[in-house]
This record gives C-alpha cells, sequence and structure tokens, in this order.
C-alpha cells in the first residue's frame, strides 16, 4: 500500500486520537482486525469511511477486505446509529400474520427504508429473521421493548412514546 | 517429482503427490465441470459444481481444492454426481436473470456452457432475483451484480494477480455479493481499469464497455473522414475471437475487415511505436549523460500508469514523458496526417484498436488533446472490433489478405513487439544500442527479456557503459519492484512495466481464452511478425525519418515536447 495519505485532508493532523491509541494498542497482534473494529465502534458509534479507510492505511489492509468483514458481521455498522433501535421481525410466523405489512407502516411512518436511520438520529430501522416471540406475531422491538399483535394502524401511536 | 497411485474410474493412475483430484482427472482424460476455479488462480472451493465421490468420505468433496493422496479411489460419474451438479447450477439460475440472447457474454458465457454440460432441462427452482444498479460509471469496465454467481474469480485476479484489491465477498447469505469497498463503482476506487477481472469473470458480470455505436455512426456519416490505427497485440488475438486458433497472425485479414467496414484509411500502431522509441530512446539518453532520474520506466501501459498514480505518487519522476503508442499516433492523426492529407482535422474521426480495456480511460485523459481536437476519439477493444466484424457479416475466413495505408502504416520489427512483455525494453535496446556506439549491432534478439518470467533482468555492456535493465509483467511484480525503487534498493538504468500478464497480449480487451498456453501462443505470433519484418530497428523506419525530417524536426524537439509528451500526476478517486 501507498504510504501516502489518500484522503484530501492536505496532510492536516488527523482527528483520531483515539483511533491511534486502539490502532497502537494492538499493534504488534496479529488478526487483531475485529477487536480493532469493535473499539473502534464503541468509540466512534459506527465505522464511518474515514475511520475504515484510516484503519485500512495504518494496519496495511485493503480497504475492501475490511468491508467484506465488516458486512459480514452484523454486530458492525458503517453507518450512525438512531437513539431508538426498530427492529421488524420478518420471521416466518410474523410474515403469515403480515408483518410486511408492519415493516411498510413503520417505513411511511418514519420516512425511511429498513437498514437506514431518520435524519435527526432519533430512530434505525432494522429488519431479524426471528425475535422468538412467535406467539405475538407480528412483532417488532424498539429498543429492549417487546410490541405484539401489530396491526399497520397501531404503529403511529407507539412510535410517538419514542418521539 | 513425488508420485501417488490412485484409481480414478476404476483406471490406475500415477500422479503428482501436490496434486488436487481436478487436476488428477484431466491425467485420467476425465472433463470434471468447475465454476469458480480458474487455471490461472489460486483454488477456492467456493461453487461445488466439480463435486466427485472419494471413497471412504462421507459426502461429495470439492475436486479442485480436495489434495490427492497415495490409494485414494475416486469416482467421477455417478447419478448422485450429476444430480448434484446439476442442483448446484440450477440452484445459480433460479435468481439469475436469463436474458442471455442480449448479453454481451451469450455464446461465450461458461455459466451457459456448465448449465449445458450437466444437464439443465429446467429450473425447478423460481428464487428470488435481484435488483442491483448496474455499475456504469466508468469508461472500461461495466459491472452487472445481478449476472455475478459470487465466484470470487475477479477478487483473485485483482489481488493475487495484480495485487490491487479491488473487490471483496460482501454481506451473507442470500445478499453475499462481490463488491469495491463501500459497494462503490470503480471510478471511486482505486481501479486501474486494467480489465483483468473481466477477463476471469466466467459471466456477464463485468464486461468490457461497448463503444461500437458511436463508431458505427461515424462510418455511416459521409462528411467524416475515419481513420484507425491498430494496435501490435490485437493481430495475434483477433483470429481467436473468430474461431481461429491461439495465436494465428490476421494482420492482412484484419487490414481487409476494417476497410470493408468502411475505414477510409487502415493504420499500424507500430508505426507511433517506432516514434515511441525515437522519444523514450532519446529521452533515456539524455536522462543517462545529464544525470536525470533513473531508473526511467516505460509508460505505454495505461493501466500501469493508473496504477503509479494510484499507489507511487512519490515516483512518477521515473516514468518517461513519452507517451503511449496510441496517444502519438492520435496527436499526429488530426495534424501531420490531416496536413498531408488536406484534411480538416475537425472532419476527422480517430478510431484505435486495442487489446486494452485501460486504453478507454486514457483516450479521455484531459491533456490528451494536443492536437486541439480529441487526440483518440473512440478506443475499441479486439472483442469489440471482432463483434462488428460478425455485425457485418464479414466472412473473416475467406477475406484476401491487404495492406496498411501510407505512410502511417508502415512500421517495423521493433514496433510490433510492442504488443509482448519485454519487446518494448528490447526495441529500445536494438535503437539506443546504435546511438550510443554509431555501429550496427550483430545480434538484435535480446532474449533475456523475452517470455512469461515474471521479472526478467539484464546487464549489457553498451559502448563500455554498463546497463542494467528489468522488465515486468503484471501489476503484482509491479508493486514488488516499485517497493524496491521506494526503498532505494533498484540500481536500475531502465524498467518495463506492463500491467497485464504477458504484456499487451495478455490485455484486458483481448479475447478470453482458456486453453492454458494461449499467452505463450499469442506471444509467438509477435515474434513470428518479427522477424518476418524487413526492417527491425525503429530508427531506421523509412517513414518514420521522414516524419522527423519534413515535419517534426529532432526528437524531444519543440514540436515533439509538445504532441508527444505529457505528464502524470497522483489520481484521488473518492
Ligand atoms: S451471464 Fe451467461 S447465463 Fe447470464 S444472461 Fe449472460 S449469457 Fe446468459
Ligand atoms: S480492472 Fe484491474 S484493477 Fe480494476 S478491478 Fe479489475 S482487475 Fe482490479
Ligand atoms: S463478478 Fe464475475 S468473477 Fe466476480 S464473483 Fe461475480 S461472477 Fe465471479
Ligand atoms: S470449481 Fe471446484 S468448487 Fe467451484
Amino acid at each position: 500500500m501507498s504510504n501516502q495519505c489518500k484522503c484530501n485532508c492536505g496532510g492536516k493532523s488527523n482527528a483520531f486520537t483515539q483511533l491511534d491509541e486502539i490502532l497502537s494498542k494492538y499493534q504488534n497482534t496479529k488478526g487483531a482486525l475485529i477487536p480493532v473494529l469493535q473499539e473502534a465502534q464503541s468509540a466512534y458509534g459506527y465505522l464511518a469511511r474515514e475511520v475504515v479507510d484510516y484503519i485500512a492505511e495504518k494496519m496495511n489492509i485493503p480497504v475492501s477486505q475490511i468491508y467484506g468483514v465488516v458486512t459480514f458481521y452484523s454486530q458492525f455498522h458503517l453507518n450512525p446509529r438512531g437513539k431508538n433501535i426498530i427492529r421488524v421481525c420478518q420471521g416466518t410466523a410474523c410474515h403469515v400474520r403480515g408483518a410486511k405489512a408492519i415493516l411498510k407502516a413503520v417505513e411511511d411512518n418514519l420516512k425511511i427504508a429498513a437498514g437506514e436511520t431518520t435524519s435527526d438520529l432519533n430512530f434505525t430501522l432494522e429488519t431479524v429473521a426471528c425475535l422468538g416471540a412467535c406467539g405475538l406475531a407480528p412483532v417488532m422491538m424498539v429498543n429492549d421493548d417487546t410490541h405484539g399483535r401489530l396491526t399497520p394502524e397501531g404503529i403511529t401511536e407507539i412510535l410517538d412514546k419514542y418521539r | 517429482m513425488e508420485m501417488v497411485n490412485m484409481i480414478i474410474d476404476g483406471g490406475k493412475f500415477k500422479v503428482p503427490k501436490n496434486f488436487t483430484i481436478l487436476e488428477a482427472t484431466r491425467i485420467a482424460g476425465v472433463k470434471v465441470p468447475t465454476l469458480c476455479n480458474h487455471p490461472e488462480l489460486r483454488p477456492e472451493g467456493n461453487c461445488r459444481v466439480c463435486v466427485v465421490e472419494v471413497k471412504g468420505a462421507r459426502s461429495l468433496v470439492a475436486s479442485c481444492v480436495y489434495p490427492v493422496s497415495e490409494g485414494m479411489v475416486v469416482n467421477t460419474n455417478s447419478p448422485a454426481i450429476r444430480e448434484a451438479r446439476r442442483m448446484v447450477v440450477e440452484l445459480l439460475l433460479a435468481n439469475h436473470p436469463q436474458d442471455c440472447l442480449s448479453c454481451q457474454r451469450n455464446l461465450h458465457c461458461e455459466l451457459q456452457t456448465i448449465a449445458a454440460e450437466v444437464g439443465v432441462r429446467q429450473v425447478r427452482f423460481d428464487g428470488e432475483k435481484k435488483n442491483y444498479p448496474l455499475d456504469n460509471s466508468n469508461p472500461s469496465l461495466v459491472r452487472d451484480q445481478n449476472k455475478c454467481i459470487v465466484c470470487g474469480r475477479c477478487i483473485r485476479a485483482c489481488s493475487e494477480r495484480q495485487g490491487v484489491h479491488v473487490y471483496s465477498f460482501a454481506n451473507r447469505g442470500f445478499n453475499t455479493t462481490v463488491v469495491p469497498a463501500f459497494n462503490q463503482g470503480l471510478d471511486k476506487v482505486s481501479c486501474t481499469y486494467c480489465g483483468q477481472c473481466a477477463s476471469v469473470c466466467p459471466t456477464g458480470a463485468i464486461v468490457i464497455k461497448d463503444d461500437t455505436a458511436p463508431v458505427w455512426q461515424a462510418l455511416a456519416n459521409p462528411a467524416k473522414h475515419v481513420v484507425v490505427q491498430t494496435a501490435p497485440a490485437v493481430r495475434v488475438a483477433l483470429g481467436e475471437a473468430l474461431g481461429m486458433p491461439p495465436g494465428s497472425v490476421v494482420t492482412g485479414k484484419m487490414v481487409a475487415a476494417l476497410k470493408r467496414l468502411g475505414f477510409s484509411k487502415v493504420f499500424d500502431t507500430n508505426f507511433s511505436a517506432d516514434l515511441t522509441i525515437m522519444e523514450e530512446g532519446a529521452e533515456f539518453l539524455d536522462r543517462l549523460k545529464n544525470g536525470g532520474t533513473l531508473p526511467m520506466i516505460t509508460s505505454c501501459s495505461p493501466g500501469w500508469v493508473n496504477f503509479a498514480e494510484l499507489f507511487y505518487p512519490d515516483l512518477l519522476d521515473h516514468l518517461s514523458t513519452a507517451k503511449s503508442p496510441q496517444q502519438m499516433f492520435g496527436a499526429l492523426v488530426k495534424t501531420y496526417y490531416a496536413e498531408q492529407a488536406k484534411l480538416d482535422p475537425a472532419n476527422v474521426i480517430s478510431v484505435s484498436i486495442m487489446p486494452c480495456t485501460a486504453k478507454k480511460a486514457e483516450a479521455i485523459r484531459t491533456e490528451m488533446c494536443a492536437s486541439g481536437y480529441r487526440d483518440v476519439d473512440y478506443v475499441l477493444t479486439t472483442t469489440e472490433l471482432a463483434k462488428m466484424i460478425q455485425e457485418a457479416g464479414i466472412d473473416f475466413h475467406f477475406l484476401a489478405e491487404e495492406n496498411y495505408d501510407d505512410p502511417m502504416g508502415i512500421a517495423t520489427g521493433a514496433g510490433v513487439i510492442f504488443g509482448a512483455s519485454g519487446g518494448v525494453m528490447e526495441a529500445a535496446l536494438r535503437t539506443v544500442s546504435e546511438l550510443i556506439t554509431g555501429e550496427e549491432l550483430e545480434c538484435i534478439d535480446f532474449k533475456d527479456v523475452r517470455g512469461l518470467k515474471g521479472v526478467k533482468e539484464a546487464t549489457l555492456d553498451i559502448g563500455g557503459t554498463e546497463v542494467r535493465v528489468a522488465v515486468v509483467h503484471t501489476l503484482l511484480n509491479a508493486r514488488k519492484i516499485m517497493d524496491k525503487i521506494r526503498a532505494g534498493e533498484a540500481n536500475y538504468h531502465f524498467i518495463e512495466i506492463m500491467a497485464c500478464p504477458g504484456g499487451c497480449i495478455g490485455g484486458g480487451g483481448q479475447p478470453i481464452s482458456m486453453t492454458n498456453d494461449f499467452r505463450q501462443k499469442r506471444i509467438d505470433g509477435i515474434y513470428e511478425c518479427d522477424t518476418k519484418s524487413t526492417i527491425r530497428k525503429s530508427h531506421l523506419n523509412p517513414a518514420i525519418k521522414e516524419l522527423y525530417t519534413s515535419w517534426l524536426g529532432e526528437p524531444l524537439g519543440e514540436k515533439s515536447h509538445k504532441l508527444l509528451h505529457t505528464h502524470y500526476h497522483q489520481q484521488y478517486r473518492d
């Protein structure tokens, strides 16, 4: 890899002091990519592109490979996360009881698609394969609260509690 | 070599110990189907279409990654095996956009071939179709992830062969994709446009950008004078694209076909390759004499130039300022040629036929307008030319050979060897030696710099001066030598670097070949053209001499500087 800084910072001192600390902690550890990513994410909340680029440069790992790792594990996030995490179940039980319509109602309410975060950073919307609460289908969780037997009409009322 | 005994389909065979089962079956005359495996890349065992039975193993094994062992008993053909292979392919087809008839890879697609070979007659699953946007972001390649079968060959080609690491697997399960970092277009990542990924992709998921439409249009416009140049490596690969054996030399037929297509003049890039030697040779002598930056590195391969500008911006002074033959040619078409032929350059369209996808990007660099116009208007690859010939209904096999037009079709054997790794170096040495010593060379074949070895080196005594040269091909080897230069450990004077394996004959715009020695056959074709040439040194090309005396002046002179030299700059891609 090039030793040159490839961003457009013009060589200005960088804003990654915390990241530098993490990187130097793992400097001599082999296979340290995952712990570095984990710590970087908990330091910055998510893995911004600049953060990933910086890690790639410092650890001398192609950025494409890091991108592959980050997208493989669901624990990593490439975008900022909202204050409230909504997870709409798309499991089989929920599916037959109209989970698609629930998701659509949430998407319409928040004006974002699954996987996205509202611009005020209040909500992040995700789908999950199964929340294990099939008896309550269709289900979604907001943070640690389970909401079951949902109807599209009832979505606004629930979301308003978190606004 | 240590051998092991094994039984394949009931027959006894001795095979080298380090073979995979797949390699062993080839010895046994069995053709096990493969998809993610590529003969030139490390096997990965991703697709499982190559399954066979190994006695004692609990399930079918992927033969491309499974090593042989003493006493192994392998069965390659049973109902269970055939069913398993068919299942793999059916599952791939279940979410594949089956628009073969309008796909660029129609009739040249490994997925199609495999489907036919394993006997898929119906697709029993109706899978969810993917719906990814096209990556049309760049001048060279088009990526259609919907056609990607996630075999990972492009990842391996770009990393193992080129050391560029553009792609990786991303996401998981059904959503697994093969993409550049952050799923960006190739224009936003450090891609060199070398096209090696396209040449290993088994499907239409990475294809050459098709620029034939505007060329057809220009040819149909009577107000335009359409001139074409053909690169050295095209003549040894075009035949292959049209059904002839690899390495067939089809220069005369190609010229005839281009005339039938309606080009006003058919010229040879070999002419400007000779010119490149005059300018680059003079530059080398100048650097040698006056303490310029050494080693000097060739700059004819735009994939390599992109690589240098992306990864070694601190070393750009090492690159020769001489333009590539394509661009030298382009700069002369709308100046020198237009003047001679009394044409208004505004009505001249300059087309080039290249073995290379990066040439498409080179032609649209902002500085490539030395003539006051776009020096090269359209770049077509060998593959695109083959399609035009087919589309026009020209029966290539029955075409009588024709000759290039004067004056820019006159070239030497030194020009043609530009098409093979080592050729630029050899051509330069033929001229530089005679310029230094003033004597005629006895032996003009510099065989040390020829061939497919990744890094070739030679030390020469030229009139008492020791000249150390190196020749490398593939960007992985380029990276190795550049790292040495950066570390101050390379004591060469002159280095030739080509981005593609084997040089331009292995370019990303060439027809895709699966025979194992196709590169060597094309190289043989190139040197056959050289030996058959009456003149084999660039500085003896009469048309080049005439160009300098009547129009250009001296190598490195004012006019040369304006038209034939260029500069490089660091590339930022975000
Ligand atoms: S990639 Fe192959 S199988 Fe897919 S549409 Fe193109 S030709 Fe057909
Ligand atoms: S064109 Fe070359 S550098 Fe770009 S992705 Fe393909 S193989 Fe890699
Ligand atoms: S783009 Fe082509 S080579 Fe790359 S993984 Fe997909 S099918 Fe394989
Ligand atoms: S060819 Fe062997 S697993 Fe794909």
